[in-house]
């Protein structure tokens, strides 16, 4: 199995640590040809105008958007939850963006950095609390039907979902020693 | 669920979402918008670029904390801003601001020839320049969450830059070959903690995120930083010093991200229009030398 961390931007080298140090294969991807034989894909957290910006130049968003829509396991992190998202808040009007998840991101939802912040939350699928890590983080609202909500805040806001194949994680489980998130990635 | 705010972790974590991008220097809002729509993943709010600062002469200080919060207003991404050297007082003003990040930065007047700003004190990150390992390991052990080159800000000449990246680099490969004994020596002539520079000899590589400044005005300039180890890139006059500043801020990005594909770097060089002049460094008088500043 090869799994792909979109490499355009961002924290992918941590991602690509944490997916080494389990004994997996892993690819940078920055061009459309780099997708092939690609099984799975991480896209990291950094900033999502940017990262949105280079698939765009690069032609990468259509066939991003076809390989997940056909079943590639995928998941974002704080930016790489953005641009799967189907709509984005407090974003730029213009922003591009993947939207193949039935759930909306609102971008810097705690505010400038003095607002980021670590804390211990439960998800399901693990069977002890995560330490979190949040980085001028997004919030996810209102997930639609096909959408299981994975992890909320102490007063509800969802911090982390899944619907079928994807992922999505306002948090940094890349820039901690636990890679149980990203073991849970690779059985979906 | 106890929440804990502005940890080592969340300091040294934003400056990790910014690798792999472009920083850039903006005096105004209009600046600022170009920036994010370059595909910046961050701006360095400021009244002067250091180009204009070298001309102009006189005491360069933090801005306007107006102008800062303007510059806020305008964009989505991370906002950076400058304290002097040892200003803490500024330094505390712009936490107050809510800026992101802050910069102690040589290229404004040091307010102290001494002491640097102690910035475990505070809330917000620092980003601090280096020319060689050792300063690099005292800065972040005054709390720096986030190293840069200071290359020579303002030139449009980026020898320095590449100076002090193949110093610290290089410093780092020698260090990573030491046997244990000889640390104790390195420790001391690095001027710099033990149990840092152990720490930086097992891993091979700084606990913090570097980026290169100082000189960068090309995609090719950038391209190079990276190729040479450098985790992200600041771009300063280079860009409004340019007759297209719109065209070649997006290129530098593009260049940053591919920067080891000579194909994508070579299309997106073409047709910039004017780069910024640029000043040959050993013409300037040694006190005129940004990088001299800071200890």
């Amino acid at each position: 199995m090869t799994v792909g961390v979109l490499a355009l931007q961002g924290a992918f080298v941590e991602h690509e640590a944490m997916l080494r140090s389990i004994g997996v294969d892993v690819r940078q991807i920055r061009l459309p040809r780099d997708l092939t034989g690609v099984d799975r894909l991480i896209i990291p957290g950094g900033e999502s105008t940017t990262i949105g910006k280079l698939m765009v130049m690069y032609d990468l968003l259509v066939p991003l958007r076809e390989r997940i829509a056909a079943g590639m396991p995928t998941w974002g992190t704080c930016a790489g939850a953005i641009l799967m998202s189907r709509r984005i808040l407090d974003g730029r009007p213009d922003q591009p963006a993947l939207q193949v998840m039935d759930i909306e991101s609102r971008r810097n939802a705690f505010g400038s950095q003095l607002d980021s912040f670590e804390a211990d939350i439960d998800m399901i699928g693990l069977d002890a609390p995560f330490r979190t890590v949040f980085i001028r983080a997004p919030i996810l609202q209102n997930p639609g039907p096909a959408c299981q909500v994975l992890a909320s805040l102490a007063d509800g806001r969802i911090v982390a979902a899944r619907e079928q194949h994807m992922l999505a994680t306002s948090f940094h489980p890349e820039l901690t020693s636990d890679d149980r998130i990203h073991r849970y990635f690779l059985t979906l | 669920m106890a929440i804990e705010k502005s940890t080592w972790t969340t300091k040294a974590g934003l400056a990790q979402m910014l690798k792999g991008g472009v920083i850039m220097d903006v005096i105004d809002e209009e600046q600022a918008k170009i920036a994010e729509e370059a595909g910046a993943v961050a701006v360095m709010a400021l009244e002067r670029v250091p180009a204009d600062i070298r001309k102009q002469g006189g005491i360069a200080r933090m801005s306007d904390p107006e102008l800062i919060l303007r510059i806020k207003e305008s964009v989505t991404i991370p906002v950076m801003a400058k304290a002097r050297i040892g200003h803490f007082v500024e330094a505390q003003i712009l936490e107050a601001l809510g800026v992101d990040y802050i910069d102690e930065s040589e290229v404004l007047s040091p307010a102290d020839d001494e002491f640097h700003t102690d910035k475990h004190k505070f809330k917000i990150p620092f980003v601090n320049g280096c020319k060689n390992l050792g300063e690099a390991l005292r800065r972040i052990t005054e709390g720096a969450a986030m190293l840069r080159t200071k290359g020579e800000a303002g030139t449009g000449n980026v020898i320095e830059a590449v100076r002090h990246a193949r110093t610290v680099y290089g410093e780092i490969r020698k260090l990573h070959g030491m046997s244990e004994d000889e640390l104790f020596t390195a420790a001391k002539n690095l001027q710099a903690p033990y149990d840092l520079v152990k720490s930086v000899a097992q891993a091979g590589r700084l606990p913090v995120v570097n980026f290169a400044a100082g000189g960068i005005a090309t995609p090719a300039d950038a391209a190079l930083m990276m190729q040479l180890g450098v985790d992200g890139v600041f771009v300063g006059s280079g860009i409004y010093k340019s007759g297209n500043p719109a065209k070649r801020a997006k290129a530098i990005v593009q260049a940053t991200t591919h920067y080891r594909d000579a194909a994508i770097i070579a299309e997106v060089s073409k047709n910039l229009g004017e780069a910024m002049v640029g000043i040959d460094i050993s013409t300037l008088p040694q006190d005129q030398l940004l990088a001299n500043r800071g200890w």
